[in-house]
């Protein structure tokens, strides 16, 4: 093995320049002291922005004795990881000016975290999946806390990390009886073993799926969510609501798909349930809503419901469909978190949703590019969310899923009586104060994502060929 | 015949006005002139290029005309466009109505115009796409898409009650659509495009045919509406802007009857004719029942919204008795209440501007000092009862003729609704407009000013026109309804042969 080294580095190459870069800021960071917060996050941006055209240029193949492997699936969501964290850091960048916030850590942590996410969404084996799982977490649970001297935010913290353990346990534990039940931990020879079934690795299974679904806040393990959501800091909040559940699906979709496709029926069952779940918890519970964090949380929960729904039909095109509604998730998610860092009046932040009030009048731009966000957020077409909703749907429909897929049109009905009511906030109620200027990169994001979103219609080849391909590369 | 995209310069010319009217800074008055007169040319402009559609038309022609196709999401699912003689129809009817539409928001809209002109512009892009979509997912994108700016209409614009009126309108139709699009995705496994020339032709086995048709029935139901799904339709009518009413009542209405016309027959005929007594039964009952309520009315707007009801439910009564006669009148009846209820609502905008209410017991002896008002709204008051001679009485007569073909029953009960209507239209007509003025609020009312009067004319000559002269509709379409009504009546025979074999 130790011969043919140097391919398999040449595999990992990106992974291996995010981890090495990652380190030599962190001793650039610890060198030169606070002060260097804005180099240190300037340097990750470009760093991730390399990492990003080497994993476009990552040869196909396996390392480690397959338990990492490069493919197109790994290829589409790596890049999509790294638009969202690339997308976060810049969005931080205000955040981390204030005087009493400089820490040059954050920016390595989120570096970590997206190296964790890439080597989770690589995973061929059990190992690795955990490997890459925790790397993230734990990254992500330092990042939640971040603003040390707020309560809410060290609570967030907190809570985050000791529900995060309880799900890690799970996951472990689920991963110890399948390696028991089968006597190997990679996903190729687990399908292998599990041809037949066995009550034992679905066992196992399930406690596998268990902590899987806390990692995406799928329903019933969302509940640190809407807390870990309204607690963080919001430009901590947007990488959460993005880059993480890029990586926790992409792991979720390829143990599902390749690990266990001979007892697909059993693991079926479970996601359909955890489905419907989050598709209606998501849309009931965000009604009362009136934090816009908490709100986004539950929606959030939501999203991965449907995008769960196109995993339930276990398909090409189901996993065709979970990676275009990843990718369209991503995109609106990050806008919208662009708007709601941008309302600030005199230098506050306001979170409630009455705090949009009369947008359309004092700032119509970002209002009505929320609105469309919004729109899309609730798959109204022509905007690009009703073509996420469209793939993971049309895949239940020829899988077979008629329930689902009904239950899943019908909740978003409900979920869009909540996006309605922030754009009526904006766009019917009496204006508040003017907003202050929007900073430029807010302003970048936004116009990214906002074009994205409306003008997707016009131009939807690329992103649906890519996806395509990706999902094809799994089967 | 053509060489340039002819449909999509139609359907997307409003768009490129809307952006214009982006580029406009400003709230001043300059700007909010510019803002009306880009409007208003960028509509006149869309119904001129319509009126070539018009005139390159082949009547006779049964295939899809002006077709443009090019690929878009997927294999299967393509940007495919073209109209026939049902469709073309409803595309001069948006084009007609918009300029009016304009027109009518000239004085009464102050407050955030631009934005105002932005959103009908971008409306009639969908309604016109809505029309002329051959492919179920871009139609679909156009159907639902107008939801956007329709809700933001009624909720920015609109009455007091405008937030309950906006969310009733943008969910009840959203709750209605999702069904259909899941019908969509079946359609599409089933034969593998969406294309709908193509589905016209693919057989869709019968349990499908059930359940998409209940699927596509429960977005044009309540599109169109029909009882007891109309509920949303009152409210958004009585607090929409005066345009926006109009464009409710003459245009997306529509959209219900042209897709059970588009979709319903031709696609699933087995389960369309299973069907067809519910829908008969369901017309009837609106027809009647709404006509009462109408009676019932103290608000002129809810009052024209009711018949509106009453109305369509000639319509589906109409399209699903499968006959020549049913099928063409559904049709001409659509563009006929396109025209008067579009109309009505006009007429109620104008004395609205005026006093800014809506309450029939406001109003009383208005010939006295409105005479050219009085007698614009008594020809369309005329028209709404379906009075010979005028447009309301063609499409109501010939779906009645159509109906009795098949069901008498159903044709006894709906004429009920031709007595009824002329119970509340004149009964709202002698309360608005005739006796004595004595309200002292009404004393300096003023009559039609030219720009109304440019607004209602054209209308008053329409409706004369076509009800005495109903050729140029019916000819337009009647090629396209032949061949609909042959191969629905055609799958619905070699369904009873092969039940009488066995």
């Amino acid at each position: 093995m130790i011969e043919n080294l140097g391919p398999q580095l040449w595999v990992v190459l990106p992974e291996l320049l995010l981890a090495l870069g990652a380190m030599a800021l962190l001793m650039l960071g610890a060198f030169r002291g606070q002060g260097a917060t804005g180099i240190v996050t300037g340097l990750a941006v470009a760093l991730l922005i390399v990492v990003g055209i080497l994993v476009l240029r990552q040869p196909v193949g396996q390392a480690f004795g397959g338990s990492f492997i490069a493919d197109g699936y790994a290829r589409f969501l790596k890049i999509l990881a790294i638009i969202g964290s690339v997308a976060t850091l810049v969005m931080s960048v205000e955040f981390l000016s204030s005087p009493d916030r400089r820490i040059f850590e954050y920016a390595i942590l989120v570096l970590l975290s997206t190296l964790g996410m890439l080597v989770l969404i690589s995973a061929g084996d059990l190992i690795a999946l955990y490997l890459g799982l925790e790397l993230m977490s734990l990254a992500l649970y330092v990042v939640a806390a971040s603003h040390r001297d707020n309560v809410k935010s060290t609570e967030a913290g907190l809570k985050y990390f000791v529900l995060g353990a309880l799900s890690s346990g799970m996951l472990l534990y689920g991963a110890s009886l399948i390696y028991g039940f089968t006597g190997t931990v990679n996903f190729a020879g687990i399908a292998a073993a599990t041809k037949t079934g066995g009550v034992g690795v679905i066992f196992g299974l399930v406690f596998l799926f268990a902590g899987m679904c806390f990692k995406v806040s799928a329903v019933p393990f969302h509940m640190w969510t809407p807390d870990v959501y309204e607690g963080a800091p919001t430009p901590v909040t947007a990488f959460f609501a993005s880059a993480p559940k890029v990586a926790a699906l992409a792991v979720f979709a390829r143990v599902a798909l390749t690990a266990f496709p001979g007892i697909t029926f059993q693991w079926q069952q479970i996601v359909v349930f955890v489905s419907i779940a989050s598709m209606a918890l998501g849309s009931f519970a965000a009604i009362g809503q009136t934090n816009i964090k908490r709100l986004m949380a539950y929606s959030s929960i939501g999203h991965m419901g449907f995008a769960l729904v196109g995993l339930a039909a276990g398909t090409v095109e189901g996993a065709q469909g979970v990676l275009t509604y990843i990718a369209i998730y991503v995109a609106m998610t990050l806008g919208s978190f662009a708007v709601i860092m941008a309302i600030k009046r005199n230098g506050q932040s306001f979170e409630k949703i009455s705090d949009f009030a009369g947008l359309s009048r004092t700032n119509p731009l970002l209002a009505f590019m929320f609105a469309m966000l919004l729109f899309s957020l609730a798959g109204v077409p022509p905007l690009a969310g009703f073509f996420a909703k469209w793939y993971v749907f049309v895949a239940a429909i020829k899988g077979g899923l008629f329930t689902l897929s009904v239950i899943g049109v019908l909740t978003s009905v409900v979920g869009a009586y909540y996006y309605l009511l922030i754009v009526k906030t904006m766009y019917f109620d009496e204006p508040l104060a003017t907003v202050d200027p929007v900073r430029i990169e807010l302003r970048t994001v936004l116009a990214i994502s906002g074009i994205f979103n409306i003008l997707f219609f016009a131009y939807p080849g690329p992103l649906v060929s890519a996806a395509a391909a990706a999902a094809k590369s799994l089967f | 015949m053509t060489t340039w995209p002819i449909l999509s310069v139609v359907t997307f010319l409003p768009l490129v006005g809307a952006l214009l009217i982006y580029l406009v800074r400003g709230d001043d008055e300059a700007a909010q002139r510019n803002a009306r007169w880009i409007a208003l040319w960028t509509t006149l402009i869309t119904f001129a290029v319509s009126v070539i559609l018009v005139l390159r038309f082949d009547p006779g022609q049964t295939d899809f005309q002006f077709v443009e196709k090019s690929n878009w999401l997927a294999a299967g699912i393509s940007y495919h466009m073209g109209v026939d003689g049902i469709s073309l129809p409803f595309v001069i009817l948006t084009t007609a109505l918009m300029p009016f539409c304009i027109m009518a928001s000239w004085k009464s809209v102050k407050n955030r115009l631009r934005e105002y002109m932005m959103a009908f512009l971008i409306l009639e892009t969908l309604m016109v796409g809505t029309f002329s979509a051959l492919d179920l997912v871009l139609f679909y994108l156009f159907f639902e898409g107008g939801l956007i700016p329709m809700f933001l209409i009624i909720g920015v614009w609109g009455g007091p009650r405008r937030v309950y009126a906006s969310f009733k309108f943008f969910l009840y139709t959203l709750l209605g659509s999702v069904l259909m699009l899941l019908a969509i995705m079946a359609l599409y496994w089933n034969a593998g495009t969406t294309d709908i020339p193509t589905l016209m032709h693919t057989a869709v086995p019968r349990s499908l045919q059930t359940w998409a048709w209940l699927a596509f029935f429960a977005s044009f139901a309540v599109k169109m509406p029909m009882w007891p799904v109309h509920t949303w339709l009152p409210d958004a009518h009585v607090e929409a802007p005066t345009a926006g009413s109009v464009i409710l009542a003459a245009i997306l209405l529509k959209m219900g009857g042209y897709g059970f016309l588009r979709f319903s027959l031709p696609m699933f005929p087995l389960a369309s004719h299973d069907f067809a007594p519910l829908v008969w039964t369901l017309s009837a009952i609106a027809i009647i029942y709404t006509s009462l309520v109408a009676l019932m009315q103290e608000d002129i707007k809810k009052l024209i919204a009711y018949s509106s009801v009453a109305h369509m439910g000639f319509v589906t009564m109409g399209i699903f008795a499968g006959t020549m006669q049913g099928v063409a009148g559904g049709v001409f009846q659509m563009i006929s209440h396109g025209i008067v209820s579009g109309a009505l609502f006009l007429c109620v905008g104008v004395v609205y501007d005026r006093m800014h209410t809506r309450e029939i017991a406001a109003y009383g002896g208005l010939v006295n000092r409105m005479p050219v008002y009085a007698l614009v709204f008594m020809v369309f008051t005329m028209a709404n009862v379906g009075l010979p001679g005028t447009s309301g009485f063609v499409g109501e007569f010939m779906t009645l003729l159509g109906t009795f073909k098949v069901s008498i029953p159903t044709a006894f009960f709906a004429t009920f609704g031709v007595i009824l209507s002329a119970g509340y239209a004149l009964w709202l007509y002698r309360k608005v407009v005739f006796g004595a003025l004595t309200k002292p609020s009404l004393a300096s009312i003023k009559d039609l000013t030219l720009r109304e009067g440019v607004i209602l004319f054209p209308l008053v000559a329409l409706t004369i026109l076509f009800g005495v002269y109903p050729k140029p509709i019916l000819d337009m379409s009647a090629a396209s309804v032949q061949q609909l009504v042959t191969n629905y009546n055609t799958a619905v025979t070699a369904v009873k042969a092969a039940a009488l074999l066995q």
